[in-house]
């Protein structure tokens, strides 16, 4: 966790440092999304070739994923209600 | 939503290729996710810190950040207590311990093994992988219509690491950092909220 952290907070130096270099920013925007991709990709092999997780899914997986429906559900609508309380600019 | 699409489209044929076992065995051995993510962490910071609006966000943001893990400890709390009465053979209590993970998949569903049973432990894993996974796909639409704090609460522990960059792109680096520190104070709060609720 502080390793990732402590990664992040370099990036945001370099960032810094390289502000006015605009190719550059745009390029590592795009990196970002390719690099979003590589992390799905790789995670996706790691659950699929997780034989507790593709295992259960058809007995546990019902109750599983109610509960996850019911969490998102839950923080995105309360989420809501902060942003337009406390954060929304008008 | 294109954005989502392509990324679900990689998800799955990563899945694919890990359950038919056809993955490239240097691929299955090392957990190459974990250096994806220091990959990404870099270049999200990269990106905050060239961005200079990401950076005044910061000064402005103050105690309203602490405002967010609030949001999301309630908001869980409360979907997962209306949820659960539906389901047979779990308790709203196992159910709310469950949904404390906040998508910390790993740390949640071993404490719930350990201190409960081994099945609650896989539904707790199940469960926080699908809270990862779903605020992957949908924080852009969530961003969309439900503002800007949405995609961090759904990402729960997860903002400050694995959803960040999307959230990052769907709400605006201003709120990265606020997602960061949301991510922080989950992190630290989920082996205390899971096992307060398995012991009462």
């Amino acid at each position: 966790m502080l390793t990732v952290v402590l990664i992040m907070i370099s990036g945001i130096i370099v960032g810094f440092l390289v502000k006015s270099k605009k190719r550059l920013v745009k390029g590592n925007d795009k990196l970002t999304t390719w690099a979003i991709y590589a992390l799905l990709f790789l995670m996706g092999i790691g659950i699929g070739a997780n034989k507790t997780i593709m295992g259960s899914l058809h007995t546990l997986g019902l109750k599983a994923l109610a509960i996850s429906l019911g969490a998102i559900a839950g923080s995105v609508l309360l989420g809501w209600v902060t942003y337009k309380l406390f954060f929304k600019r008008s | 939503m294109k954005g989502s699409l392509i990324i679900l489209g990689f998800f799955a044929l990563g899945i694919a290729l890990g359950v038919s076992n056809t993955a490239p065995d240097w691929l299955v051995k090392t957990d190459y996710s974990q250096y994806a993510l220091y990959v990404l962490m870099f270049l999200v910071g990269v990106g905050i810190g060239s961005d200079s609006n990401a950076l005044k966000a910061i000064g402005t943001m103050n105690f309203k950040v602490l405002l967010i893990p609030i949001t999301t400890i309630l908001g869980t709390a409360l979907g997962v207590a209306l949820i659960a009465p539906l389901l047979s053979g779990i308790s709203i209590k196992e159910a709310m311990a469950v949904g404390a993970g906040y998508g910390y998949y790993s740390l949640s569903s071993i404490i719930i093994k350990e201190m409960h049973s081994e099945w609650l432990g896989v539904v707790a894993l199940l469960s926080n992988v699908i809270r990862e996974v779903t605020t992957l796909l949908m924080a852009p639409l969530f961003a969309l219509y439900f503002g800007k704090i949405a995609p961090i609460c759904s990402g729960g522990a997860t903002s400050m690491d694995t959803t960040l960059p999307i959230i990052s792109q769907s709400s605006g680096k201003e709120y990265a950092i606020a997602s960061l520190i949301h991510g922080i104070v989950l992190t630290v709060l989920v082996p205390f909220i899971v096992s307060l609720l398995l012991s009462i």
